[in-house]
């Protein structure tokens, strides 16, 4: 028999503990870190922002922790990679609210105007950043639709171990990779209080946020650009 | 018409080594603010995560800009064969290798990691308009040294036409590539258009022209040889035609933006409510940039002054850089449109239009840009025999004294 490294003990745990929306790595997909990313899989997240209340910032301060990036006081400088968008419609006064971050995207500009490769998307659909070849030219920032990117204004102090940073480059949200990687789940997700945030494998029929997305009305921000975006949301 | 020679300045008088001294100041200046950027992080610049390309942008991508559009003058004479215009080639040339390499300066100084460049010559990302840039820009180099060699070597003369018409290609694909630096920018409504690749080429004709014709007349006038207003008036009339030309293009790129609905409010923001970004594009771009260069190439009155082809030169490059501006800053400072329809605000300035205030480093930066070019021309018309000894009328108008 096969033994279960403690990571898929602890998928498969998840997947059957947690509450129906919150947990979403099929155990058949967690990886072992070692093993390559497939593009079996495509990460992606539901965002409803029906239930994402205005105000709050649960999601933002997870990543803040999770990923060691903070504010300097400096709010033109200061990096984010995600930030809760206030939203109006002028015609009828609606109001909503919801996250936005690195979108993810099937067709990445970032990583199509980058002239070193440094943006690049996994073959699971992660878009990232190879801080060791970006030479901070912010193309990449000109390009993304959704302004999820970051440049490192200045030093950074706090950095993760599974996070390294750097002055001068630029950085943005890696739907926690690290996590992602090993069969958890992305930290903004897990912290979200009203479960508005839903991740898994847009790949897998199975998976729950494949079979919301079949059954009901989502949408993605600027899908005319056509670059697919993994992020869906409803209730906009 | 007689054969006209090129000979070295003598360049050991003081005021050559004055201007010299001076441009070395502003290189300095350059290089100490980078220093500084870099030590510090760019928070010390005006640079921000919303606008990301500032100043030296605006000087690096002028300037490049400029660099294949002073090559015109070579590309008449060899290409178009107008040989009037042949002795004028190699500081055209000279020119167009020195404001390149000015541009690339200031655009290599101003990344967050400059000391990575060798990175971006060893990775390359084939679809990247900005790794193919790499290419053109180095491959620019190359060619244009190449056409340089047929001119002042006597063996690969015969061989003059064919690396003029090589340059020339060059020269156009390498501006295409720098207008689709933008053109290619599908979500930012400022850019994302056809026309940026087209129009950067009239641009760079207009900006190239005029500063050759600044740089000529300098340098004839700090060495005491002679300029005819023959050649002058001919380059005015030139410089007249690129300019109207970039009225041209700037005026259909306006409408085409206008007759859309969904363009409307970043077209707004730049010709009507953007204060400094629409002042600039007013007074910078189309009054100082086309109205006043075309009156004094134009008007009766003036154009027969002696300075006014230089003045107009001046302006057109004023107007190109306010134009870089407009373009650079004023498109980023207009907000990314990602809920068209609703009104978007949050903590990363969504929805808000975008202040940038250049600090005093990236503009020295950015000035070191035009330094780097100025200073190479001056030590090369000292090593090599780029400048003609006189560029008197009687030997450069065919119908002179008829």
């Amino acid at each position: 028999m096969t033994e279960l490294t403690r990571r898929q003990i602890l998928a498969t745990g998840a997947a059957i503990a947690l509450a129906p929306g919150l947990t979403l790595i099929a155990p058949a997909h967690a990886k072992n870190a070692e093993d390559p990313a497939s593009a079996q899989n495509r990460w992606g997240l539901l965002i409803d922002a029906a239930k994402c209340a205005k105000g709050c910032t649960s999601c933002v301060d997870a990543c803040k922790a999770e990923q060691g990036w903070s504010s300097q006081g400096r709010p033109q400088t200061d990096p984010q990679w995600i930030r809760k968008i206030a939203l109006r419609d002028p015609s009828s006064g609606r109001e909503s609210s919801l996250p936005v971050m690195c979108q993810h995207c099937a067709e990445p500009p970032c990583a199509a105007v980058c002239p070193t490769g440094a943006s690049f998307k996994r073959a699971d659909g992660i878009v990232l950043v190879d801080r060791h070849i970006c030479i901070g030219c912010r193309y990449c920032m000109m390009a993304c639709p959704y302004k999820a990117r970051s440049f490192v204004h200045e030093d950074v102090h706090g950095q993760r171990p599974h996070m390294p940073r750097g002055k001068g480059t630029v950085e943005g949200c890696t739907l926690c990779v690290h996590r992602v990687d090993e069969g958890r789940l992305p930290a903004c997700v897990e912290k979200c209080p009203e479960g508005a945030m839903l991740f898994g494998d847009l790949n897998d029929p199975a998976s729950p946020i494949a079979q919301r997305i079949a059954a009901e009305t989502t949408t993605r921000i600027r899908q005319d650009l056509g670059l697919s975006p993994a992020v869906h949301y409803q209730g906009v | 018409m007689a054969k006209i020679k090129h000979l070295e300045i003598d360049g050991t008088s003081a005021n050559y080594w004055a201007l010299l001294g001076l441009l070395g100041v502003f290189i300095l200046g350059g290089l100490g603010s980078m220093w500084f950027m870099e030590h510090n992080g760019h928070w010390v610049t005006g640079m921000t995560n919303q606008i990301v390309w500032g100043v030296p942008h605006v000087m690096a991508v002028f300037l490049i800009v400029a660099a294949s559009g002073a090559l015109n003058v070579a590309s008449i004479a060899s290409v178009f064969n107008k040989t009037v215009y042949k002795p004028l080639a190699p500081l055209s040339a000279f020119l167009a290798l020195a404001l390149l390499a000015g541009g690339l300066a200031v655009l290599v100084l101003d990344l967050g990691r400059p000391d990575r460049l060798m990175v971006a010559m060893t990775h390359y990302n084939f679809k990247s308009i900005f790794a193919w840039n790499i290419y053109l820009y180095t491959g620019f180099f190359a060619v244009v040294g190449l056409y340089l060699l047929t001119m002042l070597g006597s063996a690969l003369k015969p061989y003059g036409r064919l690396a003029g018409t090589l340059a020339f290609i060059w020269r156009l694909v390498l501006t295409t590539g720098t207008g689709s630096i933008f053109g290619f920018l599908v979500a930012r409504q400022a850019y994302d258009a056809a026309i940026m690749a087209p129009m950067f080429i009239v641009f760079s004709l207009a900006y190239g022209l005029a500063c050759f014709l600044l740089v000529l007349g300098a340098s004839f006038a700090m060495t005491g040889r002679e300029l005819g207003p023959f050649l002058v008036r001919r380059l005015r009339n030139l410089l007249g035609v690129f300019v109207a030309g970039s009225f041209y293009m700037t005026v259909v790129h306006h409408l085409t933006n206008l007759y859309s609905a969904e363009r409307q409010g970043v077209e707004a923001f730049l010709l009507l409510d953007g204060g400094t970004i629409t002042s600039l594009f007013w007074l910078g771009q189309v009054v100082v940039g086309y109205i006043l260069p075309l009156a004094l190439i134009y008007t009766p009155v003036y154009r027969d002054m002696p300075f006014a082809p230089y003045v107009a030169a001046g302006l057109t490059a004023a107007g190109g850089l306010a134009q870089m501006y407009v373009t650079i800053i004023g498109g980023q400072a207009y907000p990314l449109s990602l809920f068209p329809g609703m009104e978007a605000s949050s903590s990363f300035f969504d929805g808000a239009i975008n202040t940038y205030v250049p600090s005093l480093p990236e503009s020295l930066l950015a000035l070191s840009g035009i330094a780097i070019a100025l200073a190479i021309v001056a030590v090369v018309v000292k090593l090599f025999r780029v400048l003609p000894v006189s560029l008197a009328d009687e030997t450069t108008d065919p119908h002179h004294g008829l």
